[in-house]
């Protein structure tokens, strides 16, 4: 596992409330029960642990977990 | 269960009054003022802050959390007026007391919801006024800024109602405070006409009210405007 989605991982459990193992690239954020708010929530996390800024309109669309770590990424 | 709250505006009329009644009922409170002092503050936790500015919201709010922990009860309480007829009112009176009352709520709310939001557990009491109901002639900032904070209420208690975080509304009538002494004799007698009661309210009176909306008891409410106001507004 990366460093980057060992960081983007432990976001997740915090703020999600899941555990580690369910973290996975293809799991949405329908199945690991995170609505809108846990989805704004994890991304405010996200940009205080990476240091990068997330556009309200960029959220349109991420879904999964695929989506919200490449969108991460591409800030980085 | 002790909880901690926060009372912007704390240190005087209204907010001091709930701010120690919170206390008397064993919560640990801290109180914001622009000057960071008050009189009477004994054993309340007092920070500086200026609603009009997001950073000193921040500061003060970053400054309890260390000390008390995480805000569970917002009572946002502090507001100015700017009073007079619309014909003679300047732009920058009508947007500062925007600015401090509605946006200053905004502010802080916004600062304290997102660990309520973690505790899943939050209150979140705004403190407007029975002009805000009915408008007020001379006061059309102030009346405006106190209707304001229904809608910013409401969205509020939309957006967090699925955190169990209630958000409530208080509209106090005419209340024994400094705020309502600026008034003239005959604005004074004019407005104890209107109120069935045939007195001034208590700072007492709303602060009994505000701890119910804060209290485990009132979890099954939210989004709602209390007038208390001796029956000006039957509302």
């Amino acid at each position: 596992m990366s460093d980057n989605f060992e960081r983007f991982t432990n976001c997740a459990v915090d703020v999600l409330s899941v555990d580690a193992d369910q973290v996975v690239l293809d799991a949405t954020f329908e199945s690991l029960d995170a609505d809108s708010l846990d989805l704004v929530e994890l991304v405010m996390a996200l940009e205080e642990e990476f240091d990068v800024n997330v556009e309200e309109e960029e959220l349109d669309g991420v879904l999964t977990i695929q989506a919200a770590y490449d969108l991460i990424l591409s800030k980085l | 269960m002790s909880r901690v709250v926060l009372v912007t505006g704390g240190n005087r009329g209204i907010g001091l009054a709930t701010a120690k009644r919170f206390q008397a009922s064993g919560h640990q409170v801290a109180v914001t003022s622009r000057s960071g002092t008050g009189d009477d503050l004994d054993g309340l936790f007092v920070v500086k802050c200026d609603v009009t500015d997001s950073e000193s919201v921040d500061a003060a709010v970053s400054e309890v959390e260390e000390s008390l922990g995480p805000v569970e009860v917002l009572v946002s309480n502090a507001g100015i007026t700017r009073d007079g007829l619309v014909l003679r009112m300047a732009d920058d009176a009508f947007s500062e007391v925007l600015d401090a009352n509605l946006t200053g709520g905004f502010r802080i709310a916004r600062r304290v919801v997102k660990k309520m939001m973690r505790a899943r557990w939050g209150r979140i009491v705004f403190v407007s006024s029975v002009v805000g109901l009915g408008g007020q002639a001379g006061q059309a900032n102030y009346a405006a800024s106190k209707a304001g904070i229904t809608g910013l209420a409401r969205s509020l208690a939309k957006e967090f109602a699925g955190r169990n975080i209630t958000v409530n509304v208080v509209a106090p009538g005419p209340i024994d405070t400094d705020m309502l002494a600026a008034l003239s004799d005959a604005q004074r007698t004019a407005m104890l006409d209107m109120v069935p009661i045939g007195r001034l309210g208590e700072p007492a009176e709303i602060a009994a009210a505000i701890e119910y909306l804060a209290s485990e008891d009132a979890g099954f409410v939210t989004g709602t405007v209390l007038p208390i106001d001796g029956g000006l507004s039957m509302g």
